[in-house]
């Protein structure tokens, strides 16, 4: 890698919250990239919008096409341009501002925004001219135009560069000493979510390359099994890219709000590296009742070998609230079981948006996920509705909520602006994560029914047969629908935020410590800093006197409750399978 | 023997590979053991479960087993219905099925606690088998055929729906299975069951 000359001294900014240094080239990648994903959300809310209240079936608002073609544009926009940006800017961020350090080769890494950009434009054009109506999983013999394919490799491509230019960042960061130490488990995070993107993104090549060369008639065809094997271990790994990125955000969001500490750096980066270890593996969540595969392959698969990735999931489902609630204690705030909770700043939108994504993650989009990407449960949930309810509960509101969250903070240390609308701020993580709720709860129930997912009309009013749902499962569509107002009304008032802050926030370099300020979340004016004996406060609070609950109690009982949920859900599901046919 | 206390933001001076604490260390072996439950309930579930995606699987040529499809038809055909034969093989029969945008083809008439074995494929693009209302789904790709021993446990008039997306057609996309009784009945004990019009089941 082509490393820049050393940069002159004024290429670096101190920041006034943090002490960090920000070079101001890595400043500007991070902001292309972090508004570009902005503009993506702002198409993919747009079109969720339509979307939801076409599937609300007493409203069923588009036409048939103008349906297939705008969920293709929603997947799209929102899990592949939105989150990938923003985990641009994630990658950025963490490899040069939280090391000190300069960028790898900034010019090219504007080269490849620029290549990702001309990518999604591709994409966005044969989409919406209706040249590639085969929805965002593409899967042959449905055939899109051959720009449509090259958009999507130009995108992977320039992203793929980027995550080695992240790699590169790193060794630079070593080289020139910028930090003491092993890197912080943030960056850690960051750099487990960058190695599975190279992973991910090389399965992208092996479907992407034949199959726009076959869209092209140079080979005559792509195997659909084939290809749905390899498209997963692009789609459904790369969402651990996401997960690794959220999971590393939550300890970002955890320090910067309420101090939280790192309980144990071991256990929580054994754990990021759980997530690599068995990868791959994922693609077969999405094959379960495909004919291609035996079931030794589907079980060994779909658990990652053993259910590993879930126990990473879990480990950090624990010590990211623990984490919070001893930095807690440690500040002070030690009364009961929840004095903690209590007692954080529920009105910082970085707080909120913290524990909301890791509520709403965890109890729901971990728990059904499990559930249904276990294989013989598989046959109750493939392809309905309980499908998107329950990655929205995941990648929505587990890491959109937490990339909103971090935004609240980068706007001022990084676009040095003050958050715009700061009012709507405060709340809009609840409307935005009260809202997806309602659509998660109204899609996992209505699937149970058997409604299908990427379905225009279940009144099949056009259809040879006639099918009638359960009438209950009209209230189910309809809380999804009103719902979705409710989220994309978030969305909207996030984008709004966004776009005010940036474009024309008012300036801030200073942040004045004691006063709360308009516009400024409180962990910048009031830093959640420990005592200067924390240690000692720690080792008391960690006395084995303290009985096995340890430090911290209240996450001990949160996690109990996670725990006889998750039981409960997960045989409750096998109870419902035994009732089906007998089928083997 | 704590790390000194920081935040995920700061680096970690020194060895950071320290023993864990108490409530951390149980919820881990807790998470653990839960792991191994979540995993032993699949092999456990093939082998006392009646509900498992096994199957034959093996690959066709999707004009080959479309064919196959119609000459099965033609040799069980007891009725027509929209066009459709529908088409009433004897107990533990090779069945099949083929989805095409936009329909399922033929029409099934099976016996309840009758075992079959139910081939499933396509003749064009993906599609999803989604059996209604007992909502019991399988992906249909063409090319492979996915050969399922079914045995339907109660009586109705159920549908298939496609639930992949195949097309411009795709909500149009619905078949039909009659389940009957011993005597040829569909007394329907699954109340929920749409019952459609037409056809002499
Ligand atoms: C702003 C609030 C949102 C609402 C109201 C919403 C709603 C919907 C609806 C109604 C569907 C169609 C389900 C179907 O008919 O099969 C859908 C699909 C989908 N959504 Fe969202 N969504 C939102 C945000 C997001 C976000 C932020 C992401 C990703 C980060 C996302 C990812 C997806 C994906 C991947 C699909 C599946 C597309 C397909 O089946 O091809 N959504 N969403
Ligand atoms: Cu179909
Ligand atoms: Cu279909």
């Amino acid at each position: 890698m082509t490393a820049a000359a050393v940069p002159a001294p004024g290429a670096f900014r101190k920041c006034g919250a943090t002490g960090l240094l920000v070079h101001s080239r890595a400043e500007w990648l991070i902001k292309l990239n972090a508004v570009t994903a902005v503009v993506a959300l702002l198409i993919g809310a747009s079109a969720a919008l339509l979307l939801v209240l076409t599937r609300w079936q007493a409203v069923h608002l588009l036409p048939a096409v103008w349906y297939y073609r705008l969920l293709g544009v929603h997947g799209m926009n929102m899990l592949i341009f939105f989150i990938i940006y923003f985990e641009m800017a994630v990658l950025w961020f963490a490899g040069t501002v939280l090391l000190n350090s300069r960028p790898a080769a900034p010019r090219f890494g504007f080269f490849n925004f620029g290549l990702m950009v001309v990518g999604s434009l591709l994409i966005l054009w044969m989409q919406f001219s209706g040249k590639a109506d085969v929805l965002f999983t593409s899967y042959p013999p449905l055939k899109a135009d051959p720009i449509y394919y090259l958009g999507i490799i130009l995108f992977a491509v320039g992203g793929l560069c980027v995550v080695g230019q992240y790699f590169a960042t790193l060794v630079i960061a070593r080289r020139e000493k910028t930090y003491v130490g092993s890197q912080p488990l943030v960056v850690y995070g960051a750099t487990t979510a960058a190695i599975i993107a190279v992973v991910t993104l090389l399965h992208g090549a092996l479907v992407y390359i034949p199959t726009f060369l076959w869209s092209v008639g140079l080979i005559p065809a792509v195997d659909p099994e084939v290809y749905r094997l390899l498209w997963w271990a692009l789609g459904h790994s790369s969402q651990q890219i996401n997960v690794a990125a959220m999971v590393a955000i939550w300890y970002m969001l955890g320090g910067l709000t309420v101090g939280a500490v790192v309980l144990n750096e071991k256990v929580s980066r054994s754990a990021f590296v759980l997530y690599i270890l068995f990868i791959s593996m994922a693609s077969a969540h999405h094959l379960l009742v495909d004919p291609g595969f035996g079931p030794a392959w589907k079980i060994v698969n779909t658990s990652y070998f053993m259910y590993m990735a879930v126990l990473a999931s879990m480990v950090h489902g624990f010590t990211v609230p623990a984490g919070m609630e001893l930095g807690m204690r440690l500040r002070g705030f030690t009364d009961g079981l929840f004095g903690w909770l209590r007692r954080a700043p529920w009105g910082d939108p970085g707080f909120s948006a913290l524990v909301l994504s890791v509520v709403v993650f965890g109890f729901f989009g971990g728990i059904t996920g499990v559930t249904i990407g276990t294989e013989q449960i598989n046959i109750l949930a493939h392809n309905t509705l309980r499908i998107p309810g329950h990655f929205h509960a995941t990648v929505v509101s587990g890491t959109a909520m937490a990339f909103m969250g971090a935004t609240y903070y980068l706007l001022p240390l990084i676009f040095q602006r003050k958050v715009a609308f700061w009012k709507v701020a405060r709340i809009q993580p609840y409307l935005f994560a009260g809202g997806m709720l309602m659509v998660e709860m109204g899609m996992t129930f209505a699937g149970s029914f058997g409604v299908p997912r990427r379905h225009w009309d279940i009144s099949f009013s056009q259809a040879a047969f006639d099918v009638q749902f359960n009438p209950v499962v009209d209230l189910f569509l309809a809380l999804m629908g009103i719902g979705g107002i409710l989220a994309v009304t978030g969305a909207l008032a996030f984008i709004l935020i966004a776009v005010k802050s940036v474009f024309l926030g008012e300036k801030v370099t200073e942040f004045p410590r004691g006063s709360a300020i308009a516009g400024i979340p409180q962990g910048l004016t009031n830093p959640p800093v420990h005592a200067a004996n924390v240690d000692e406060i720690n080792e008391q609070l960690h006395a084995p006197s303290r009985g096995w609950m340890g430090a911290t109690p209240g996450t001990v009982v949160l996690v109990g409750v996670f725990f006889l949920a998750f039981i409960l859900y997960y045989f409750t599901n096998w109870k419902l399978l035994s009732f089906l046919w007998k089928i083997g | 023997m704590l790390t000194k206390v920081h935040t995920g933001l700061e680096p970690v001076p020194g060895v950071w590979w320290k023993p864990a604490h108490k409530a951390e260390k149980i919820w881990v072996a807790v998470a653990f053991v839960w792991c191994m439950i979540l995993f032993a309930m699949m092999p456990l579930w093939h082998w006392k479960g009646g509900q498992n995606p096994s199957g034959v699987r093996r690959r066709v040529d999707p004009k080959a087993f479309y064919a196959r499809t119609v000459a099965f038809a033609n040799q069980y055909k007891v009725g027509e219905d929209k066009g459709l034969p529908i088409v009433a093989p004897p107990a533990g029969a090779d069945v099949y099925v083929t989805a095409l945008t936009f329909q399922w083809y033929p029409i099934l008439k099976l016996e309840r606690g009758k075992e079959y074995t139910l081939h499933l494929s396509s003749l064009d693009v993906n599609h999803g088998f989604s059996l209604f209302p007992i909502n019991v789904n399988f992906q249909v790709v063409p090319g492979y055929d996915y050969g399922l021993r079914v045995t339907p446990t109660a009586t109705g008039d159920f549908r298939i729906l496609c639930n992949e997306f195949c097309g411009i057609g795709h909500h149009t996309m619905v078949g039909r299975v009659i389940v009957v009784d011993e005597a040829g009945r569909t007394v329907s004990d699954n109340a929920a069951a749409a019952v459609g019009q037409g056809g002499q089941p």
